[in-house]
């Protein structure tokens, strides 16, 4: 089976700026891959230029066997692309907007129907048909936009930042209707910058300033991490940081909540041991232990270009 | 992609619920066509009446006085004062009390029996232009009541249209035309912009609907509703002004089927055209000035100079002018009135196409 998304050296400038450069990926079927990078990494140019709403400056991609450089029409009609901002309308019910969609993607009477319905039960918002979409709250809103937007039941969901505006359970459970979806045999491309996103990917590609820096599965990007991460447990995380970031061994120190993690070169003998000498000259007296890396560990070693991609 | 009429009218059911949410608009779909139709009906009137004069009559005579008589039964001239010399009217003139000063000389009745020289002198406050032209029509007033020896006026004037002159009359049919053309460019000048606004754009393009689906159903609902305006001007003009509809009311509704779908494009080509919803309020005025000037509603088209007619040709509202006068004040059929229709045809397919041109599915 092909993959559903191919890409090779996908560019795209806007005059001098160039927000995504020469990306290389590829997207099997039936799975979830995660755009991870920061706000401005490219994502968005990226998804825009599969979905054949930006032509691409340079390279090529071919997303569900359809060249996305020509007019890529026929595409439309197979792919569903939810925006990072609310893009259905405000001024229109719950059933009007889906309703609206349905024609659009000219659903025939009874499907739409049957659809809507369907949409309706699983987003948890039969209750709300005639509630404008504007008066609604975060989590409601992206439950009807995935809503709508899975109406014509794509093969390819694209997904720019879905959950930026819902609270941690409605996001919970968006991830489970993501997860159904792929069950029935829909691929999902999707953009977050939460860690906790990413690991439910089963594909991740790491971008930052338009450029590729890791992909791969979130638990071979783990295992593969070229550096040893060291967890400190101190009172005073700010002035250890300060300590051990100019120690030559140190590639970065993140602080994570009341801990620090020291990404540290491979290959060095007793990592613990130069560290605590390092902060014994300065008095600080610290527990540390090696853990495994995390992904966040890795997001920083990728954005210091020290993940072979 | 191919076309589908199940996707346009989609897009204008949709359009048609914002327009019912949208309470601004929904008031000026009414209250723009009230206002304007009280405004020019009652307030903006080029018939000259009542006007404040004086006289200084030197002469005297049975004749002086029939002539000031006659000056009077015109109506043009209302509350005629007296003066005791011209150098009084002149300073009434310049105090702006009177607009009109009438002087006749001593030697009137020698003047009226030899009828070579001027019998009397008008003066007119002709800083205001539209009295020059009241001046000509009192200076050629005959005199035949008091001289029968008098040659008889060269030329009757018949008004066929409208004899009592009544200016509600010439312009309540044009407002019909003027008022589609600015509600309708306004409505939908905001119509692309305001979805690439609030976002909803980057939604509907990546779904299939096609550039001309999006186009013609941003328009559909407009049409009705251009309908309903000038169902309501034209009635506003029977019940208050004693408009008389004297064509076809059919042929009339079929013309407005024409020039209501000419100008919406208008708007829809404003629409692809700015990037904001201000932008397109402001080039919709820019496009309305031009066609209120020029279009012959307010000055006569005739006395334009040649480049300012032939631009008025490409406007809509030059054509339809032509048309409601046409149909509504000398029943005129519209068969006859080809000339006039299908420039308005291809306005519309030419503003079609170039909106549908200028709309790009790419965000680029």
């Amino acid at each position: 089976m092909t993959a559903a998304i191919t890409a090779t050296n996908l560019t795209r400038r806007f005059g001098d700026l160039t927000a995504v450069k020469q990306l290389t990926l590829s997207v099997p079927r039936r799975s979830i891959f995660g755009f991870l990078g920061p706000n401005g990494s490219g994502k968005s140019t990226a998804i825009r230029m599969l979905c054949g709403l930006l032509k691409p400056s340079d390279g090529e991609a071919n997303v569900l066997g359809i060249d996305v450089r020509g007019n890529p029409e026929a595409l439309k009609q197979r792919i569903g692309y939810m925006t990072q901002r609310f893009s259905l309308y405000d001024d229109l019910t719950v059933l009007e907007n889906l309703r609206f969609m349905a024609d659009i993607y000219r659903l025939p009477g009874d499907v739409r129907d049957r659809r809507i319905e369907l949409t309706l039960q699983r987003f948890q918002l039969t209750d709300r048909i005639d509630q404008l979409a504007g008066t609604m709250s975060g989590g409601q809103r992206q439950r009807l936009a995935l809503g709508a937007v899975t109406l014509h039941e794509p093969d390819l969901l694209f997904l720019d930042e879905p959950t930026s505006a819902v609270d941690p359970e409605s996001r919970r459970q968006f991830w489970e209707f993501l997860f159904d979806m792929v069950d029935q045999g829909t691929t999902i491309l999707v953009t977050t910058h939460f860690m906790d996103e990413a690991e439910r990917c089963h594909e991740l590609a790491i971008l930052d300033q338009g450029t590729l820096v890791a992909s791969g599965s979130p638990t071979d990007m783990k295992q593969n991490l070229p550096a040893t991460v060291i967890e400190i447990e101190s009172n005073e995380t700010r002035v250890v940081r300060n300590v051990l970031m100019p120690q030559p061994m140190v590639i970065d120190v993140a602080q994570m909540g009341t801990r620090l993690h020291a990404l540290v070169e491979p290959g060095r003998k007793g990592p613990i041991e130069s560290l605590t000498s390092a902060l014994a000259t300065q008095n600080l007296t610290v527990s540390m232990q090696v853990v495994p890396p995390n992904l966040e560990d890795v997001f920083v070693m990728a954005t210091h270009g020290l993940v072979p991609a | 992609m191919t076309f589908s009429w199940a996707r346009a009218w989609a897009i204008a059911a949709k359009e048609t619920r914002h327009l019912r949410r949208d309470r601004l608009t929904g008031g000026m779909i009414f209250g723009i066509p009230i206002v304007l139709t009280l405004l020019f009906g009652y307030a903006i009137n080029t018939d000259v009446r009542g006007l404040n004069a004086a006289v200084v009559d030197d002469a005297n005579t049975s004749a002086s006085r029939a002539l000031v008589a006659a000056a009077r039964a015109t109506q043009v001239v209302d509350r005629l004062a007296t003066a005791r010399n011209p150098w009084e009217l002149q300073e009434l003139l310049a105090q702006g009390r009177i607009a009109i000063g009438i002087y006749i000389p001593p030697d009137f009745e020698r003047r009226l029996a030899l009828g070579q020289r001027p019998l009397a002198q008008l003066l007119i406050d002709d800083s205001d232009p539209t009295l020059l032209g009241v001046a000509k029509g009192l200076a050629a007033l005959p005199i035949d009541q008091t001289d029968p020896n008098a040659a008889a006026a060269t030329f009757e004037v018949r008004a066929l249209y409208n004899p009592e002159r009544r200016s509600a009359l010439f312009i309540v049919p044009g407002l019909c035309g003027v008022i589609l053309t600015l509600t309708m460019v306004l409505f939908t000048s905001i119509a692309i912009v305001r979805e690439r606004e609030r976002g909803n754009l980057e939604l509907l393009i990546t779904t299939p609907v096609t550039p001309l689906e999006l186009m013609l159903g941003k328009i559909m609902p407009y049409v009705a509703i251009g309908y309903i305006q000038v169902t309501l001007i034209l009635a506003l003009g029977a019940w208050l002004f004693n408009l008389p509809i004297r064509g076809s009311m059919a042929e009339f509704y079929l013309a407005v089927g024409l020039f209501v779908p000419s100008v919406l494009t208008l708007g829809l080509l404003i629409s692809t055209l700015v990037g904001t919803q201000f932008q397109a309020f402001q080039l919709t005025f820019m496009t309305f000035l031009p066609q209120l000037l020029l279009s012959g509603f307010m000055f006569p088209f005739d006395g334009m100079p040649r480049a300012a007619q032939y631009l008025a040709e490409i406007f809509p509202l030059t054509h339809f002018l032509r048309i409601v006068r046409g149909i509504v004040l000398r029943d005129a059929e519209l068969i006859a009135l080809t000339p006039e229709l299908w420039p308005l045809a291809v306005f519309f397919a030419l503003g079609m196409a170039l909106a549908t041109l200028r709309f790009s599915k790419h965000l680029d």
